[in-house]
């Protein structure tokens, strides 16, 4: 496993300070503690000279200069608190954080992602912030519907998104002037995508270019089809499994159909080298790609001939959009501090440098023009503008033992190797076992 | 060996001997407990690192256990489940296919060890270096530099066997090949260790089996065959025991070179990567520590059997 460093964000001298303050300090800070949160009814903030020492645990690196002047904000208003930031890679960060939560030992606030939440939400690992939102501290309607629903669990709110994303269709305009293809609209549907997609893969074979890519990835690919079939991956009291229905068959069936007639490349190639690097290579017309992959967009040799449209739409228009939430350790022993950080973190000045300076949209509504400005030439509009029509990525309490199955059983479904129905039969039936033992 | 040495006169070795077994004999009495309290640090380290986990393991396999801890006693219920598991018998076959062409590579190293011992072979020490190198490389680096090598459309491999007129597969993602091409990458850097090991083998014949049996004709080859390889065996052996057991435990190499998205990953399973997977990805550590008895038990299953059988074919001078 990864060393995870560990960044001490206050400069010592300050703790030393907060510690030669003394003992008045450390009474406000009890005193304050006996109305707080735990009391039961109304949420009040801790006293701004409130001095504790929490960690903060996430796994993105890149996001560590917006996180770090997050933090210099918080401890603007409450000088006495020192964060101590904790960076795990995100290979090793789930490990980390079960063994922590096991032992009693969590992180005071860190990251939380939507297939993980109702693990530790339905554990008690995690503190609610019903009481912050009664207090009108934090307001749910700031954020995506969609998303604020990922984090709660029958009826109790965890936590907002800090953060969100969703998926948009790249396209290549250089390539599709080659095929002599008109390029995507807002108003393509699925045949539109299936026919250019052809006459990309027909007309440019020479130069072994394709024209859309599927793959393993659910939140980029199969789940999207899914939901613009009018289908449903997990149903919505989490009890069974849609795999089943004829919706999400059609949007199987979708990514079948394009490797079946050549648009897209077979199953192999595409694990020999998955879409993203097809796309970025500039051997792919069309990507199905969330707003993250602007950063390796930018970066490739594709740069200048891409733009992005929203995802053609089946039955109906449809995107998966995802965020993560920032929680409070249910056994965090500063948890006045780590709530307190929650809700800054929240707020829409934080949210704004988020947008500002990270690699991210933010969450709160109205602060995401940095980011539909960050890459001129190209509609990152398209990004924000889905959450309209956003539905968010499908989990349970133990999204990972399922997401086992889907990844025993689609391959063959996407190759073509197995017959749609019996498959998705096979698959929706152990996925639902696997729900009735949450 | 006592031609070498002057011997001495019958008496006073015989009185030498008793003495030292005398006080052999009284240093066990008197030392008491002082022996077992310098190797207890290191007991302490075994029983705690290896032989407490082993019988945990063994007590957890027969639990359920939830995500963050607490478990209860179901019985034998993860073995019942593992048994009727279709995917413990996939792994295992790949396991199995897996060990056996890696062991092919034991005779390519005692051929290739043979002849860097060949006498007065120049550069002998950067040939040994050379095959050593991928023992020492991350097997997480060399699993990149094969993913490339085996790429499907991209590959060197593929490109060579085009010059051959022959269309290869995609190594990697393709379902029965896969666990061939990781068998390749282990059976090349497994190559190293069993030189050195077997080398080391080689300087301890003694040249004078060679001297006279090239008195009496022997061509290099019938050296080979009649003196090396049997005067080799014990090596061959502890290779052999080696080998199999680091290849029952199959994961990095797959893992790296296949890819934790791979969707053929669920027919190119090893035992290890069945354990990792109930262990850390879907949360079943109870299910996990039974799919990890089974690997013990099968290793030292196969290792007994190893031992039992060497009787037959390896030589003790």
């Amino acid at each position: 496993m990864t060393h995870s460093p560990r960044i001490r964000r206050t400069p010592r001298w300050a703790a030393a300070l907060a510690a030669g303050v003394g003992l008045s300090v450390a009474i406000a800070g009890c005193s304050s503690g006996s109305d707080g949160p735990d009391q039961a009814g109304g949420y009040t903030p801790p006293a701004k000279d409130l001095t504790a020492e929490i960690t903060y645990a996430f796994w993105d690196a890149t996001q560590q200069d917006a996180i770090e002047a997050n933090i210099a904000g918080f401890n603007e208003e409450y000088p006495n608190i020192t964060v101590n930031l904790d960076v795990t890679p995100w290979e090793g960060y789930w490990a980390k954080v079960q063994t922590q939560a096991t032992s009693d030992s969590l992180p005071d606030l860190f990251w939380l992602n939507g297939p993980n939440f109702q693990l530790y939400a339905s554990n008690g690992k995690v503190e609610p912030i019903t009481a912050q939102v009664d207090a009108g501290l934090i307001d749910p309607a700031d954020y995506p519907e969609s998303l604020v629903d990922l984090y709660n669990l029958d009826g109790t709110q965890y936590g907002v998104p800090k953060d969100f994303d969703t998926i948009g269709l790249w396209y290549n305009k250089q390539i599709f002037e080659e095929a002599g293809v008109d390029t995507p609209t807002a108003d393509w549907k699925w045949a539109d995508l299936t026919a250019a997609a052809q006459t990309i893969s027909d007309k440019l074979s020479d130069q072994g270019i394709y024209g859309v890519a599927g793959g393993m990835d659910g939140q980029t690919t199969y789940y999207n089809t899914i939901f613009q079939a009018g289908g449903e991956v997990v149903s919505a009291d989490g009890k069974s499994s849609g795999y089943d229905s004829d919706a999400d068959r059609a949007g199987l069936s979708f990514w079948s159909d394009l490797i079946a007639s050549g648009a897209s490349p077979s199953m192999p190639q595409l694990t020999d080298a998955p879409a993203d690097q097809w796309f970025t290579s500039g051997k792919l017309g069309m990507f199905y790609g969330g707003s993250w992959a602007r950063a390796a967009i930018g970066d490739s040799v594709v740069k200048d001939v891409v733009d992005v449209a929203p995802l053609p739409a089946g039955e109906e228009k449809a995107t998966v959009i995802h965020g993560v939430s920032n929680v409070v350790a249910a056994n965090s022993k500063n948890k006045q501090a780590a709530q307190a950080l929650q809700i800054y973190l929240a707020g829409k000045e934080a949210q704004t440098q988020q947008g500002d300076l990270g690699a991210i949209i933010p969450a709160f509504t109205g602060t995401q023009s940095a980011f539909a400005e960050s890459y001129p030439g190209v509609n990152l509009q398209v990004f924000l503008d889905a959450t309209e029509y956003a539905k968010p990525l499908p989990v349970s309490k133990n999204s990972a033992a399922w997401n086992a199955v889907e990844a025993k059983v689609l391959p063959d479904v996407f190759s073509g190797a197995t017959d749609v129905d019996a498959a998705t039969t096979d698959l929706a039936t152990q996925m639902t076992a696997l729900l009735a033992k949450e | 060996m006592s031609r070498f040495r002057p011997a001495a006169p019958e008496g006073a070795r015989l009185s030498a001997r008793a003495l030292r077994d005398g006080a052999e004999a009284h240093a066990r009495k008197r030392d008491g407990l002082w022996p077992w309290l310098f190797v207890l640090p290191l007991l302490a380290g075994i029983g705690l690192f290896y032989l407490w986990p082993i019988l945990q393991t063994f007590y957890f396999s027969f639990t359920e256990w939830g995500v963050f801890g607490g478990s209860t006693w179901t019985g034998i219920d993860n073995y019942v489940r593992l048994v009727s598991d279709p995917e413990l018998y996939v792994a295992l076959g790949n396991t199995l296919l897996y060990t056996g062409i890696v062991l092919l590579g034991i005779p390519i190293a005692v051929w290739l060890a043979s002849l860097l011992n060949t006498p007065g072979l120049r550069f002998a020490s950067f040939y040994r270096v050379l095959f050593f190198l991928p023992y020492i490389a991350m097997p997480t680096a060399i699993a990149m530099v094969w993913r490339i090598i085996f790429n499907g459309d991209f590959g060197i491999v593929n490109y060579l066997l085009s010059l051959l007129g022959i269309d290869g597969p995609y190594w990697v993602s393709t379902p029965g090949v896969a666990i061939v091409a990781v068998a390749i990458v282990g059976l090349w850097s497994s190559l190293g260790f069993s030189m050195i090991v077997l080398g080391a083998g080689l300087k301890n014949i003694s040249p004078e089996y060679y001297e006279a049996s090239e008195l009496d004709g022997a061509s290099p080859w019938r050296q080979f065959v009649s003196i090396t390889v049997p005067l080799l065996t014990p090596s061959i052996f502890f290779v052999t025991i080696i080998t199999v057991i680091s290849s029952f435990q199959l994961f990095d190499l797959l893992y790296a070179i296949l890819g934790s998205q791979n969707p053929i990953l669920p027919k190119s399973f090893s035992l290890v990567y069945l354990f990792y997977q109930a262990g850390f990805v879907t949360n079943e550590k109870g299910y996990a520590a039974a799919i990890a008895m089974v690997i013990f038990v099968l290793i030292g299953f196969v290792t007994l059997l190893q031992f039992r059988f060497q009787k037959k074919w390896v030589s003790v001078d």
